[in-house]
């Protein structure tokens, strides 16, 4: 009995799901990511969680959210504000209202809206019936009732039905934005294989949303948004930790030697942690230590021993870390450090994104302590950087940062599945010669040999006491210290030969440039792209590579009149910036635990340049 | 002829475990006997010269891996066990051993001390105790007597001490022992006992710090005293001591008492039997605690010698497992796991 309704065809939308932090958003919301990636959109996601794992229900703090920006164009950015709210009781709606588009959609749970939630929420009289909401479109669904009654007849407790409505309002959403139930229908039956009351439970919820758009005339319009047209091959939809952790099982497959992690749980870097230990079959092995010291010190043990070690953690572990980074560059030994950063300093906001860790990386040890620091731009990058973080930590031997955040780490997007074939290979020699052995001699690359225990006629000591040059004795001559400070530092500055140049985007010819590193690239890249759409002339680099730079940058940021570094920290980049190249930038800083807007660089873009702001 | 370059069955000496560097300690240290000790037992242990792997962290003992031949790290203050736990789980076939004095295993790197007994790491952990912080010249320790007037504690250490067998065995490690420096003989019997075994095998040895500790250890170490201040503990035998072995511990329900054997009132059998390989820890604690009773001779030996999985056989038998459920790793199926999607 299908009604006829109107279809609209959108280019993009952004829609967020939120609820109570016991409300399965995150869920729902990676469910809608998945077959909205399988139907062949552009898709960008921004989880957003609490820090607290099950505040009490109704609580404006226990809000939970998930955005969502998907599009038949190439996008970039989990987009800036929501066109469609879910709100599955009064806290998430008052939390996120600010957030979303004039005249956006609001899908609402009504049952929610009692005088016990609208207390916790802080509402003094009903949003639904004070008018406050005009100039919304605002759909009130009885989510709860509606669930209710599509799962009579089965022996579910009253808990367990509510706990069902996120899939009511998934199905409800797949209706309105047109989109297959199949793909979740699958991961129910594969999820609750073994409690088949659930099976049937969450099938029927997702089911009857669906039906209920179908059969009701709450929505009189159906949205239709096309597949993107990405660059051919294989997608899968990704989130940053699961790249990061790829992008480890490939370096290791490359280099032919076992990967080792040894790691500390802290969020949001937790993930990479337990992702790995998953893969025991491809000869991984995760060492969960008793603190951030031993992590970092168990793989540097590994790696004196000839395994591909690495270590994850966010930024108080990686303070804890410090001496030990000092070691492994003492040690000259491969190693790779990810700092997935959040909101800081000490616990900060631990489930925030924030890029405030880039100098804690570039300075944060005792002495002249070199390490190169790589920076992921995107979830699918953080494939391509771990990948190449490692690589470049074998060929120089030397530890190796990766720079991921909360945002990348979380946040999901398409990716292009790589051939194995075509990754670089990452050649492992383990030095075998005796009579040729020096502890301390260097290739052409300044590297030392990587002779691993077991070797016969190699024994050999190292340690964090300096060492003399080529022999690798203990050596306090005033005169070796000075050479091997520079020595270790020509070493990693060396990497620059070998990097990627920056390569400017847009404008050639205009006056401003857009300077920008890590997670930044997309709301950059979109505001960027929007601004030239418009015929301003504006032009943009992303730096992947902080330390050393690329060789080109001198030249790159001198070409340019004026310079914006969008950062959401201080000025860490600009401080580096402005001190290796003596160029003057200006800085725009944000520091509130959230992505840029695409719009805010936008404004602060236009202001520089002249022209109308967007809202 | 034996050089660096040894070939098979040609029998290594202890001086092909000696280094070229030039030993730094003090003249005089309780270090020098360990070192020769331990270079001394090396060659006997069955196993090849490169796969001995000493890892230490900092202090006067940790410059001990500069001086074995073998391959060697010589880390950050305190964390050596978490450093060679990573060496033995790169490479099991490693005979990894940890050199370590008492602030650097029990103060800084204490955590490290304890997770490495829990997890059952095959590897070797040697204590040089010598109640004092060397290196840094002369601070109290977490082993130094309570009311010990050093450097730092001008008016007496207000700290209790540690008991590091007890640390040990209450963290789970398997082999617990205890040995001095100026007992070479025991010493090395200790060091086979600890390379024997499979799984952490702990040593705390009584090491004299001649410069800011000196005599610590002397009423266990002179001859004239040290009949009546020590008992070796032995698998089977009384718990017996005394000039003319006339002084013995008997259990009386859960407390040790000291008995006289020559007043007739008891007999050899009466006493405490030490049962090295006793499931039960608590007789270790009790013996332990013997330093912290007066009157009480110092046990040495081996405290306890249980078996249990280690951490790394048991990490390896699970790669194994899991490999053997779901077949060897293959990459380009593992990028493609869960939904996907084509792009023409
Ligand atoms: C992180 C750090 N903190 C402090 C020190 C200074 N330090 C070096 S050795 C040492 C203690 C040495 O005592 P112990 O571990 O008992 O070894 P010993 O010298 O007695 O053999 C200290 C505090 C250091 N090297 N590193
Ligand atoms: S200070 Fe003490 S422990 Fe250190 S080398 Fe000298 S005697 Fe030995
Ligand atoms: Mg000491």
């Amino acid at each position: 009995m299908a009604k006829d309704f109107e279809v609209q065809v959108l280019e993009d939308v952004t829609i967020r799901f939120a609820g109570d932090s016991g409300d399965g958003m995150q869920l729902t919301g990676s469910q809608f990511s998945n077959t909205t990636a399988l139907f062949g959109n552009d898709l960008s996601t921004l989880p957003d969680y609490p820090a607290e794992i099950r505040a009490p229900a109704g609580t404006l703090y226990g809000v939970s959210g998930f955005q969502l920006h998907f599009s038949s164009l190439e996008i970039s950015t989990p987009g800036d504000s929501p066109d469609v709210l879910v709100a599955m009781n009064p806290a998430a709606l008052k939390v996120n209202l600010k957030d979303i588009k004039p005249g956006a959609t609001i899908v609402v749970n009504e049952n929610a809206f009692d005088p016990k939630n609208l207390k916790l929420a802080h509402y003094e009289s009903n949003p639904l019936e004070d008018n406050s909401l005009a100039g919304f479109n605002v759909i009130m669904v009885p989510l709860s009732k509606q669930t209710a009654a599509a799962l009579e007849g089965l022996q579910l407790s009253m808990k367990d039905i509510e706990r069902t409505k996120n899939f009511f309002a998934l199905g409800l959403m797949y209706w309105l934005f047109d989109r297959p139930l199949e793909p979740t229908l699958a991961w129910i039956e594969q999820k609750f294989k073994k409690k088949q009351i659930y099976l049937e439970a969450n099938q029927k919820a997702l089911t009857a949303g669906y039906y209920y758009g179908e059969n009701t005339e709450i929505f009189m319009t159906r949205y239709h948004v096309k597949p993107a047209k990405l660059e051919k091959g294989s997608y899968r939809s990704i989130s940053g930790n699961e790249a990061v952790a790829l992008g480890f099982v490939a370096a290791s497959y490359k280099a032919g030697i076992p990967l080792f992690l040894g790691s500390y749980p802290i969020t949001p870097a937790s993930e990479i942690l337990q992702e790995l230990s998953n893969f025991k079959n491809f000869g991984v092995k995760t060492f969960q230590a008793e603190d951030e010291i031993a992590g970092i010190a168990s793989a540097i043990g590994a790696s004196f021993a000839g395994n591909l070690a690495v270590t994850t953690t966010s930024g108080p572990g990686l303070a804890l870390k410090s001496e030990a980074i000092g070691l492994a560059v003492m040690t000259e030994l491969p190693l790779v450090i990810v700092d997935v950063q959040r909101g800081g300093p000490s616990t900060g906001l631990p489930t925030k994104t924030e890029q405030s860790d880039l100098l804690q990386a570039m300075y944060g040890r005792n002495g002249e302590s070199p390490v190169p620091i790589l920076a992921a731009s995107t979830p699918s990058d953080c494939f391509d950087m771990a990948f190449e973080a490692c690589r470049i930590a074998v060929k120089y031997m030397t530890p190796v940062f990766l720079l991921s955040e909360g945002y990348l780490a979380n946040g999901s997007e398409p990716w292009k599945i790589p051939d194995v074939d075509s990754l670089p290979e990452i050649p492992v020699n383990y030095w075998k010669d005796k009579e040729t052995y020096n502890i301390y001699a260097r290739d052409e690359n300044l590297s030392r040999p990587w002779a691993i225990p077991g070797t016969p006629g190699l024994e050999h000591r190292i340690g964090g006491l300096e060492k003399a040059h080529i022999y690798g004795t203990v050596s306090y001559v005033p005169e070796n210290h000075e050479f091997m400070v520079r020595m270790r530092d020509a070493k990693v500055k060396k990497i620059q030969d070998e990097i990627p140049d920056l390569v400017v985007a847009g404008d050639q010819d205009a006056d401003l440039l857009i300077a920008a590193w890590g997670g930044t690239y997309g709301s950059v890249t979109e505001a960027v792209g929007n601004l030239r759409k418009k015929g301003h002339k504006v032009a943009q680099v992303h730096f992947k590579y902080i330390h050393p730079f690329p060789k080109n940058t001198k030249e790159v940021l001198t070409k340019f009149k004026q310079i914006l570094v969008p950062e959401r920290n201080l000025g860490q980049l600009s401080k580096l910036l402005k001190s290796a190249f003596l160029v003057d930038v200006i800085e725009f800083n944000k520091i509130q635990g959230s992505p840029f807007k695409s719009s805010e660089i936008e404004n602060k873009i236009i202001s520089l340049i002249g022209g109308e702001n967007v809202n | 002829m034996s050089t660096n370059n040894v070939m098979e069955n040609v029998k290594l000496t202890a001086k092909d475990f000696a280094t070229n560097q030039d030993v730094r300690w003090c003249p005089g240290c309780g270090d020098y006997s360990i070192l020769a000790q331990v270079q001394r037992v090396s060659p006997d242990l069955g196993i090849p010269k490169e796969k001995f792997v000493w890892v230490s962290g900092i202090g006067c003992s940790s410059r001990f891996p500069y001086y074995m031949n073998t391959y060697g790290f010589h880390s950050i203050h305190g964390r050596a066990p978490a450093i060679a736990t990573g060496v033995k789980l790169a490479n099991p076939d490693l005979s990894v051993w940890v050199a370590a004095g008492d602030g650097d295993l029990l103060s800084i790197g204490g955590n490290h001390f304890i997770h490495a007994c829990r997890r059952n790491i095959d590897m070797k952990v040697i204590l040089f105790n010598n109640r004092i912080y060397g290196l840094t010249k002369g601070q109290y320790s977490p082993t130094s007597e309570k009311g010990k007037k050093t450097k730092s504690s001008p008016y007496g250490s207000i700290d209790f001490p540690f008991l590091p067998v007890n640390m040990a065995v209450a963290s789970g490690a398997t082999f617990v022992a205890r040995s001095l420096d100026r007992d070479p003989k025991h010493l090395q019997a200790m060091m086979f006992r600890a390379a024997a075994h499979h799984g952490l095998a702990f040593i705390e040895v009584y090491q004299n710090c001649n410069i800011f500790n000196d005599g610590a250890y002397e009423p266990l170490t002179d001859k004239e005293t040290k009949a009546d201040n020590v008992v070796v503990l032995e698998h089977g035998k009384p718990l017996i001591y005394g000039k003319n072995n006339e002084k013995g511990i008997r259990m009386d329900g859960m407390n040790p008492v000291v008995v006289d054997l020559s007043k007739g009132e008891y007999s050899v059998n009466d006493l405490w039997i030490h049962d090295e390989f006793d499931e039960n820890p608590g007789r270790s604690f009790v013996l332990a605690h013997f330093s912290d009773l007066k009157d009480f001779p110092t046990p040495i030996g081996v405290f306890r010698q249980i078996q249990k999985s280690t951490y790394d056989g048991d990490l390896f038998a699970q790669l194994d497992e899991v490999t053997k459920l779901k077949g060897k790793g293959d990459l380009a199926k593992l990028f493609r796991s869960g939904n996907t999607w084509e792009v023409a």
